[in-house]
C-alpha cells in the first residue's frame, strides 16, 4: 500500500484525490491512523481509536464509490454520541458509556460517507479552555508540546494540527472551538444558534452551544458545515439553515464595512496577538474594506453572565449522571450515599466548581439577583450586536488574547482560565456565528482573527474568512512537521 | 354548596391539585408509546432514561389535548406559555429535573362552575403541562410502600407520561364539595376525550390543600397538603380526617405545621411525609432545550368549536327539559349513557321517557352485563321503538320489561316483533276489561266485602288479581279506574 502523504492534506483536496482514484479511502484512513499510532501517544489528542472499525467503514465506503466527500477522514469530539462506541465526554463518570444513537451531526456525517478516525479528548463536559480538565490527560499543541492546545475542543485541533485528521467537529460554548482553533493555526466556526442539531451532543449549557467544523482551510470549514447543518426533528431549538452553505472563494473586501471594537482591545490582550491583529486590519483596508469604529459596552459583562447562565444549565444538565442508570457507579449503604460517592469520584475540580457555582445562582433567595441578572446581560449584549450591525457587515476582534499558554500555568487559576475566553464568549450569549481564522504567528506560536457576523451570515462570514486567508498566506503546518517528516 | 364543613366555630378551606394524564399516543417529549400496563421498562429511549445527549420535543398532540382541557375548564389560554426546569434529585426523576411549567403556563386562571341545587364555583389557579415520573415499586415494603423496603425498583414505562396538573384557588368549602368538584371535573376531562381519568390506575391523581379558619374570617390558616388520595372515596374521607386533625390541634391551644401528609385509606390515619423545612428548593429555570409554545386566536377559536357538550351545560339542558337534577348529573358525568339517551331522545320525541328507560332498565342490564351504552346489543333505535309502543298504550310497563329482556338476548328481535309472537298487546277495552273485573270479584267476595267496609288497600290485591287473569296484558290505569268504579258503584 502506497502511503498517502497526509501532512497539510485539507479535506477537499483528499475529497479529490478519492473521487480520482488516486488513493483509496482505507489507504487515507490507513496513513492517518499509522500516524495517529506514532504521534498521539505523545500529543494525547484521542480518547478512543478503533482501527478495525475506522478500516472497515473505509472499505464500505470505498465499495460504494466514492462521490463527493464519501471516504475521507473525520475525528469527533468525545462529546458527540456516537452509537455503540464508547463516548466519554472527558469524565471518569461516563467511563465505558455507550450511546445508543448517534449523535445528529454524526448520523450526517456517515451519511456523507465520512469516516470516523475516532474521539477526541477535551475538557472534561467541555468545562474549560486548555484540555486540561479532561480526566483523562491533557492535549499537548503540536506546535508547542509545552503547550496547551486550547479548549475545550483541544483534542479536535490538535489532531487536525498535527495530520492525525483532515478534519474534526468540536462543539463551541463560549470559545471552544474557536480558540483552540486559533491556537493550533486552524479554521473554526460557530454557527448560528439553531442551525445544527445538538441531538447526542452531551450537554453542557443547552443555550450556548452549537457544533462546528474545525479544519485546515475555509473552504474545508465550509465542505464540512454544508454537512452538518439542517434542521433536525430531534433538536426542537434547530431550525436549520436560512440559505445553503457555498463555498467561498477567496477575492477582494471593496465596500465592507468592518466594525472594530476599539474598547474592547484595550486591556488585557498580549502585545504580539495585538500585533498581528492591527496587521491584519490593515490587510483588510488593502482588500478594500473599510473599518469602522463600534461599541459593544456591555461585551465587557459577558464573562460575569456567562459564568452564571452557562453553570446554571450545567447544573441542570449534570444532574442526571448520578450512577444509577448508566457509567459510573460507587455503591453506598443507601441511595444518598451512593450518588454521593458516585458524582464525587466521577466528576473532576472544575466540573463540580461549575456545578456548585450553577446551583447557588438558580437557588431560592439568589436566583433574581445572579441567574435573572445574567439573562438581563445577556439581552443587553444581544442588543449591542444588533446595533453594531446596523452599521457594519461583520465585527473584527482577535479569537483569544493570548497565544497557547504552558500547561499547567493556569491551573490554579480559574479567573485567569476563564479569562481567556473573554473575545469569544459574547458570540455565544448573542446565538450569532464567528469564523476563527489563523492570523499568522506570535513567536512561533500561532494566534486567531475571529469574524463575527449577525445571524445567518455564515456564508459572508466564509467570503470574508476567504479573503483573509489568501492575503495572509498562512502555512498551517507546524515547523516540526514539515519537510516530509512522516 | 352543599352545607359546609364548619364546627365549634372554624371552617374548612379546601384547594385541589388534580393531575391528570393524557390520552396521547406517545410520550410527552419522545416518541415512546404512552401505555399503562406493559412489561416494565419495554416503553423507554435515550429520553426516557435521560441518557447524555438526549433531546425532549415537545409532543403537540398533548399541547392541543391540555389546551382543549384548559378552554373546557373556562381557562384563559395565553399567547406564549414555556417550559422550565424543575429539579430534584430521586430515582423516578432520570434527568434529576422534571419538565414542567413554572411561571408560564399554558393555561391561565379560569372559572370552573359546579351547577344544581347547591352548586358552587372554584376558580382555578392554572393549568400546566408536564411529564410523569417514573413509577417507584420499593420491593420488600408493605404493599410497595416505601416503609420496610429493602430496595426499589424503577419502571420507567411511566417516565414522560403527558401530565395536566389543574390546581384550584382554595374555594372549596366541604369534604363532600371537593368530591362533587373532582368529579364533574373528570367528567370534563373524560367528555372531552384528552383522558380516561382512571383514578384505580393513575391517570387521575388528586392532592389537597386543607385549612381551616375561623368562620367568617378572610385569611388563611397554615396548611398541609394529602397525597395519595387514590379514590374519590378516600379524597372525602382524607379531607375530612384532616380537617379533623387540624380542628383538635388548634382547639388544643396548638398550631398547624405546614406538612405533606400521606392518607392511609386503611388505618384512615395521616402520616407526615415532610415539613416545610424539608420542603424541595426546586430551582427552576426555563427549558432551554425548548421553544416556547405560541396559540394563535385562530387555532383557539377552532379548537373550542371542536368541544362536545360538557358535562355543566349537558346538566342544564337535561334540567331545563324536565328531569330530576340527580337523573341529570349521573347523565350529565356519563359521556356515554347521555349520548345514548340523546339518540332514544331524538328518536321518540319524549326525552323524560326516554331517560327513565335509559337511566332504568338500561342501565341496570349495563350494569349486570359489564357493558358500555355502544357495546349493548340494544341499540338507541331498538329501544325507541319499543318506548314507542308503551307510549301509544300498545303494551303496558310489565310487557315491555319483557320485550326488553328479549331485546337484549336476541340482537335480531325487535319491540314490535316480540310483541306479536307473544301476545303482548295491552288489554285496554271497558268490555274486555269488564269481564275480567267481573270474574275476579266473583270469585274473591270477601275481599269485596272487606272493601266495602272500609279496607282500601285491599284494591291492590283485587288489581293484581285482575291483572293475572289477564296474563299481565291489562292496561294497569284503566283497570284501577273500572275496578273502583265497580267496587265503588
Amino acid at each position: 500500500m502506497a502511503a498517502v502523504d497526509v501532512i497539510g492534506l485539507t479535506a477537499e483536496r483528499a475529497a479529490a484525490m478519492l473521487r480520482a482514484g488516486e488513493c483509496s479511502s482505507e489507504e487515507l484512513a490507513g496513513a492517518y491512523l499509522e500516524r495517529i499510532e506514532v504521534f498521539d501517544p505523545a500529543l494525547h489528542a484521542f480518547l478512543h481509536v478503533d482501527p478495525e472499525h475506522t478500516l472497515a467503514a473505509a472499505r464500505v465506503q470505498d465499495q460504494s464509490g466514492n462521490v463527493g466527500l464519501a471516504g475521507v477522514p473525520i475525528a469527533y469530539k468525545d462529546l458527540l454520541s456516537t452509537k455503540g462506541v464508547p463516548t466519554t465526554a472527558g469524565s471518569k463518570i461516563l467511563e465505558g458509556f455507550i450511546p445508543l444513537e448517534d449523535a445528529d451531526v454524526v448520523a450526517r456525517g456517515n451519511a456523507a460517507g465520512l469516516v470516523s478516525l475516532g474521539k477526541t479528548n477535551l475538557d472534561e463536559f467541555a468545562m474549560g479552555s486548555s484540555t486540561e480538565h479532561s480526566a483523562y490527560g491533557p492535549t499537548r499543541n503540536p506546535w508547542d508540546q509545552t503547550r496547551v492546545p486550547g479548549g475545550s475542543s483541544g483534542g479536535s485541533a490538535a489532531v487536525v494540527a498535527a495530520g492525525l485528521a483532515p478534519w474534526s467537529l468540536g462543539t463551541d460554548t463560549g470559545g471552544s472551538i474557536r480558540q483552540p482553533a486559533a491556537f493550533c493555526g486552524l479554521v473554526g466556526l460557530m454557527p448560528t444558534y439553531g442551525t445544527v442539531s445538538r441531538f447526542g451532543v452531551v450537554a453542557f449549557a443547552c443555550s450556548l452551544e452549537q457544533v462546528g467544523p474545525m479544519t485546515l482551510t475555509v473552504r474545508d470549514c465550509a465542505l464540512l458545515q454544508q454537512v452538518i447543518a439542517g434542521g433536525s426533528e430531534r433538536d426542537a431549538t434547530c431550525v436549520g439553515l436560512r440559505e445553503p452553505i457555498v463555498l467561498p472563494e477567496p477575492g477582494r473586501l471593496d465596500g465592507v464595512r468592518f466594525g472594530v471594537p476599539w474598547a474592547e482591545l484595550e486591556d488585557g490582550v498580549d502585545p504580539g496577538i495585538r500585533e498581528r491583529f492591527d496587521a491584519s486590519l490593515k490587510l483588510a483596508t488593502e482588500l478594500g474594506a473599510e473599518l469602522v469604529d463600534v461599541e459593544l459596552p456591555y461585551a465587557r459583562h459577558g464573562l460575569a453572565a456567562y459564568y452564571v447562565i452557562a453553570p446554571a444549565e450545567a447544573s441542570a444538565n449534570l444532574s442526571r449522571f448520578d450512577g444509577v442508570r448508566y457509567g459510573l457507579r460507587v455503591d453506598g449503604p443507601d441511595l444518598r450515599s451512593m450518588v454521593e460517592a458516585t458524582r464525587s469520584a466521577g466528576f473532576g475540580p472544575e466540573v463540580k466548581r461549575r456545578i456548585m457555582i450553577g446551583t447557588y445562582a438558580l437557588s431560592a433567595g439568589y436566583h433574581d439577583a445572579y441567574y435573572v441578572q445574567a439573562q438581563r446581560v445577556r439581552t443587553l449584549i444581544r442588543r449591542d450586536f444588533d446595533a453594531a450591525f446596523g452599521g457594519v457587515d461583520a465585527i473584527l476582534l482577535p479569537t483569544a488574547p493570548t497565544t497557547a499558554f504552558p500547561i499547567g500555568s493556569r491551573m490554579d487559576d480559574p479567573l485567569a482560565m476563564y479569562a481567556n475566553d473573554i473575545f469569544t464568549l459574547p458570540v455565544n450569549l448573542a446565538g450569532i456565528p464567528a469564523l476563527s481564522i489563523p492570523n499568522g504567528l506570535v513567536e512561533g506560536l500561532p494566534s486567531g482573527l475571529q469574524i463575527i457576523g449577525a445571524a445567518h451570515t455564515e456564508n459572508t462570514l466564509l467570503r470574508f474568512g476567504a479573503a483573509f486567508e489568501q492575503a495572509i498566506g498562512f502555512d498551517s503546518v507546524p515547523p516540526a512537521l514539515r519537510g516530509g517528516a512522516a | 354548596m352543599s352545607a359546609p364543613w364548619q364546627k365549634d366555630g372554624y371552617e374548612a378551606v379546601i384547594g385541589l391539585e388534580i393531575h391528570v394524564q393524557l390520552a396521547t399516543n406517545s410520550k410527552m417529549f419522545c416518541s415512546c408509546a404512552n401505555q399503562f400496563g406493559d412489561e416494565p421498562n419495554t416503553n423507554v429511549c435515550m429520553v426516557c432514561l435521560a441518557h447524555p445527549g438526549a433531546m425532549p420535543v415537545a409532543n403537540s398532540e398533548a399541547i392541543r389535548q391540555a389546551t382543549r382541557v384548559g378552554v373546557a375548564l373556562g381557562c384563559r389560554i395565553p399567547e406564549t406559555s414555556e417550559f422550565s426546569r424543575k429539579q430534584y434529585f430521586y430515582p423516578d426523576s432520570p434527568k434529576a429535573y422534571q419538565i414542567s411549567q413554572y411561571d408560564q403556563p399554558l393555561c391561565a386562571e379560569g372559572l370552573f362552575r359546579v351547577p344544581g341545587e347547591g352548586g358552587f364555583d372554584v376558580r382555578l389557579t392554572r393549568a400546566h403541562l408536564e411529564e410523569d415520573a417514573a413509577k417507584m415499586i420499593h420491593a420488600g415494603g408493605e404493599g410497595g410502600r416505601i416503609s420496610g423496603s429493602a430496595g426499589s425498583i424503577v419502571d420507567f414505562n411511566r417516565v414522560g407520561t403527558p401530565l395536566l396538573e389543574i390546581v384550584s384557588e382554595p374555594d372549596i368549602r366541604s369534604p363532600e364539595d371537593a368530591r362533587r368538584f373532582l368529579t364533574l371535573l373528570r367528567a370534563t376531562v373524560v367528555a372531552i376525550g384528552a383522558s380516561e381519568c382512571d383514578m384505580e390506575k393513575g391517570s387521575l391523581r388528586a392532592d389537597a390543600n386543607v385549612s381551616i379558619r375561623p368562620i367568617g374570617s378572610s385569611e388563611y390558616g397554615t396548611k398541609t397538603e394529602l397525597k395519595n388520595m387514590n379514590s374519590f372515596r378516600f379524597l372525602e374521607r382524607g379531607i375530612e380526617a384532616e380537617l379533623e386533625r387540624q380542628l383538635e390541634v388548634v382547639l388544643g391551644g396548638g398550631t398547624v405545621q405546614q406538612e405533606t401528609l400521606h392518607f392511609d385509606p386503611v388505618a384512615g390515619t395521616l402520616s407526615s411525609l415532610r415539613s416545610k423545612e424539608q420542603a424541595h428548593d426546586y430551582r427552576y429555570f426555563p427549558e432551554p432545550d425548548l421553544l416556547p409554545v405560541h396559540q394563535t386566536e385562530a387555532g383557539l377559536i377552532e379548537l373550542g368549536s371542536d368541544l362536545p357538550e360538557l358535562p355543566a351545560a349537558r346538566f342544564d339542558r337535561l334540567v331545563a327539559a324536565g328531569l330530576t337534577e340527580p337523573t341529570a348529573l349521573a347523565l350529565a358525568v356519563d359521556a356515554g349513557l347521555a349520548g345514548y339517551l340523546d339518540a332514544v331522545a331524538t328518536a321518540t320525541g319524549d326525552l323524560k321517557t326516554s331517560a327513565n328507560w335509559t337511566m332504568g332498565e338500561f342501565s341496570a342490564h349495563l350494569n349486570g352485563a359489564g357493558l358500555s351504552a355502544d357495546q349493548s346489543p340494544v341499540t338507541p333505535e331498538r329501544l325507541a321503538a319499543l318506548i314507542a309502543l308503551v307510549v301509544d298504550g300498545t303494551i303496558n310497563q310489565t310487557a315491555a320489561k319483557e320485550v326488553f329482556g328479549v331485546l337484549v338476548e336476541d340482537a335480531q328481535a325487535t319491540a314490535a316483533g316480540v310483541v306479536a309472537d307473544r301476545n303482548l298487546a295491552q288489554v285496554g277495552g271497558d268490555d274486555a276489561l269488564g269481564e275480567i273485573i267481573d270474574a275476579v270479584l266473583a270469585a274473591h267476595p270477601e275481599e269485596v266485602e272487606a272493601f266495602k267496609g272500609g279496607r282500601e288497600q285491599v284494591i291492590g290485591f283485587l288489581v293484581g288479581q285482575c291483572m293475572k287473569q289477564s296474563g299481565g296484558r291489562a292496561d294497569a290505569k284503566a283497570l284501577q279506574g273500572l275496578l273502583r268504579a265497580r267496587l265503588n258503584g
